[in-house]
């Protein structure tokens, strides 16, 4: 179990640290939004899902991609904004997406794919689908008109729907006492009418919290609410630190660091199994990064692909005069 | 009374004449009806669809056969409704969602432009979106500031979403279905005024395909486009224009994405002349945007004179003395013709007839 779980969330880390490395080489051109620090986030509630469930994110996304299962190399190569990636070098890091594993959608427009999850929740409910829907979402998102309509709207219907806020207590470089009258987001989510905790970052107790709660949700009983406090160790977006900046200090980091669950469950392995996770996930990490050199920029027709079904129609638009409607 | 404006099926196999009259708003309501029995996967919803006012008729009877899961009211929240049709169509369902004013919009352009239009680019096509957004611009019985405005050159400047706005019953009814059956995002534009307006419909269903334009009247002189109810004051404007001799040729381009350029630069190349008139304002709107895109195709191969007509550059007030010089109208699209065929200000202005001018609209809403 535990050597799963860390395989899981070290691969996670090392991946995250891996495109931190290569980012000053500037052969990724995507605004990275690290997840360094809050994994087990990710991996503690995608633990308590089922494969045919589906997940929407955030533009600080890799963690949920990969906890879900999401193609490595295809991410890496997505960063690399290659052919190859899982959309074609279209959607960027903060456009993830894995159909296949459901991972459905993420965005740069903060609290968008609240209301995104909410409406698929709709249609497997109307579907009489067994599966259920996990929303993930920052604190700062907590704050935008969407959350709270989107509240509303899932406890009205009774949708089979989880959210998750992703409490690193920071939006960009604001403390969330500067930007909320009280910090009680799970009283919030409650004056909706759904059951809402807060949760720390041991990964165990999040796991066992989150299967609970996601068996209330796949039973009929409609919206649930988890806050899971966290914290970002690196920067906003980028691949460094921001402690320079003076709007926080390494003293409020260094419990989270103390209680990282990486090293947590590091400590709980034998060292040779550990050994044996910690090389195989290096290679496969070279690998992907490597694939994702390897490979070719999307041919220039891409441009202008994908943006109707009917590609033709915009193929003829963009050639302008001449052109006939289809 | 004025000749309704009759469409004939012609892109579609068959029947030539249409024995049905339907009024705009029941063609509307045929659509949802037929495609929902069609497709198990449409579904309606939106602010008061399932009230006793049904939106005018266009949702009446839709909740009795269809059941609260397929139709249904919401929330008063335009922005996540509108995510959860986004959310809805990714996970296969076929939302329309309903607006009874087109300005409510604006609380949902984050889902619309950030997100509908985007999603089938940014995930290379690997989701479809089947989303149908209606929405209803006002006019008249002092709608004002908030009730009436036109927006939809704002989601024909954004790549990604169609934009329809059918003027006849015929098309009102072939535009919704086309739009349902659509695998990405459509915006549905009625004109309040049209919802009153009759015409032939088939009962059969059938889908207008998009992108293509109708010359609803042949002329030599003028090429006149008409958008959404601006169509209908065209129609009127032509009479006034035949009186002195001018003979207009009027063209609807019913999707105004994908717009349908050819026909319409066909039509200006025979006649020289260009006036567009929209139920909006004319700075980056439609008419800014035909008008650029037809001199651009046709410059240098015929000399052109181009105008638009639209909303006056100011907000819409509510005394019917300012509304009326707020909004062109057949007599002064007439007028506008005029000038632009003698390349003259003629201060001609024609006589009102009351038949060209009845509307069938009466407040309070
Ligand atoms: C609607 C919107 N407003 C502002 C931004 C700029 N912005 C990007 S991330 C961010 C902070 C969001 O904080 P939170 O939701 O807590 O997520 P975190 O970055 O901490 O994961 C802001 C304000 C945005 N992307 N979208
Ligand atoms: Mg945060």
């Amino acid at each position: 179990m535990s050597a799963r779980l860390y395989r899981l969330l070290y691969r996670i880390r090392r991946v995250e640290e891996e495109i931190a490395r290569v980012y000053p080489t500037d052969r990724i051109r995507s605004p990275v939004h690290l997840s360094i620090g809050q994994e087990a986030v990710s991996v503690g509630v995608c633990e308590a899902l089922e494969p045919r469930d589906v997940v929407f994110g955030t533009y600080r996304g890799h963690a949920l991609y990969l906890a879900r299962g999401g193609d490595l190399r295809r991410m890496i190569a997505e960063l690399y904004g290659k052919a190859t990636g899982c959309t074609k070098g279209k959607g960027g890091s903060m456009h993830l997406i894995a159909p296949e594993r459901g991972v459905m959608g993420m965005s740069a427009v903060v609290g968008t794919t609240i209301a995104n999850a909410a409406g698929y929740a709709y249609a497997l409910k109307f579907r009489r689908e067994p599966a259920i829907i996990a929303s993930f979402f920052g604190d700062g998102a907590t704050e935008e008109g969407v959350f709270a309509e989107t509240l509303n709207f899932a406890v009205l219907k009774r949708l089979p729907i989880l959210f998750v806020c992703e409490n690193n207590q920071y939006a960009i470089h604001t403390h969330q006492s500067r930007r909320q009258g009280t910090p009680a987001i799970c009283q919030r989510a409650r004056a909706f009418g759904m059951p809402a905790e807060q949760v720390d970052g041991d990964l165990t107790g999040l796991i066992q919290r989150a299967r609970e709660v996601v068996a209330e949700v796949r039973a009929g009983g409609g919206p649930a609410f988890l806050e899971v406090m966290t914290y970002r160790w690196r920067e906003h977006v980028g691949p460094g630190f921001d402690y320079h900046l003076g709007f926080r200090d390494e003293g409020e980091a260094a419990p989270w660091i103390v209680a990282d669950p990486v090293a947590r469950l590091a400590a709980e392995l034998r060292p040779t199994e550990r050994a044996r996770i910690e090389s195989e996930v290096a290679e496969e990490i070279a690998d992907a990064f490597a694939f994702a050199e390897a490979s070719p920029f999307p041919a220039a027709a891409e441009l202008t692909l994908d943006v109707f079904k009917e590609e033709h129609h915009v193929a003829a638009t963009h050639r302008e005069a001449g052109a006939e409607c289809w | 009374m004025l000749q309704p404006l009759t469409v004939r099926p012609a892109r579609s196999a068959g029947e030539s004449r249409i024995e049905r009259t339907l009024s705009y708003a029941d063609a509307i309501r045929e659509a949802a009806d037929q495609e929902m029995a069609r497709d198990p996967s449409v579904i309606v919803f939106g602010l008061d669809v399932d009230d006793p006012k049904a939106i005018q008729g266009t949702t009446r009877g839709l909740l009795d056969t269809y059941g609260p899961e397929r139709v249904f009211g919401t929330p008063l929240s335009e922005d996540a409704m509108t995510g959860a049709a986004v959310g809805m169509a990714l996970a296969g369902l076929r939302p329309i969602h309903v607006h009874i004013r087109m300005d409510f919009l604006l609380l949902a352009m984050n889902q619309l432009v950030n997100v509908a239009a985007k999603t089938r680019y940014m995930y290379s096509g690997q989701v479809h979106l089947p989303l149908v957004i209606r929405a209803m611009i006002g006019k008249s019985w002092g709608q004002g500031a908030q009730h009436s405005q036109g927006l939809h050159s704002f989601f024909m400047h954004v790549p990604g979403l169609k934009v329809v706005a059918p003027a006849t019953p015929f098309d009102a009814k072939g535009c919704l279905a086309a739009a349902v059956r659509d695998d990405d995002p459509v915006l549905y534009v009625e004109h309040r005024l049209l919802h009153f307006q009759q015409g032939p419909v088939p009962e059969a269903p059938y889908a207008v395909r998009p992108g293509k334009a109708r010359v609803t009247a042949a002329g030599e002189d003028i090429t006149v486009v008409g958008i959404s109810w601006m169509q209908v004051e065209c129609l009127r404007a032509r009479h006034y224009l035949a009186e002195i001799g001018i003979r207009a040729e009027v063209i609807d381009p019913v999707w105004l994405s994908p717009l349908d350029l050819n026909t319409i630069a066909e039509s200006v190349e025979k006649t020289g002349r260009l006036l567009v008139v929209d139920t909006a304002w004319t700075c980056c709107g439609a008419s800014a945007e035909i008008v650029a895109a037809v001199g651009e195709r046709l410059q240098g191969i015929r000399d052109l004179k181009l105008k638009r007509l639209g909303f006056a550059p100011t907000t819409c007030p509510t005394t019917p003395s300012l509304e009326e010089l707020f909004y062109p109208n057949a007599r002064t699209i007439a007028a506008a013709a005029r000038n632009l065929v003698e390349d003259a200000d003629t201060g001609w202005m024609p006589e009102e007839r009351p038949e060209l001018q009845e509307v069938a609209f009466r407040g309070p809403f």
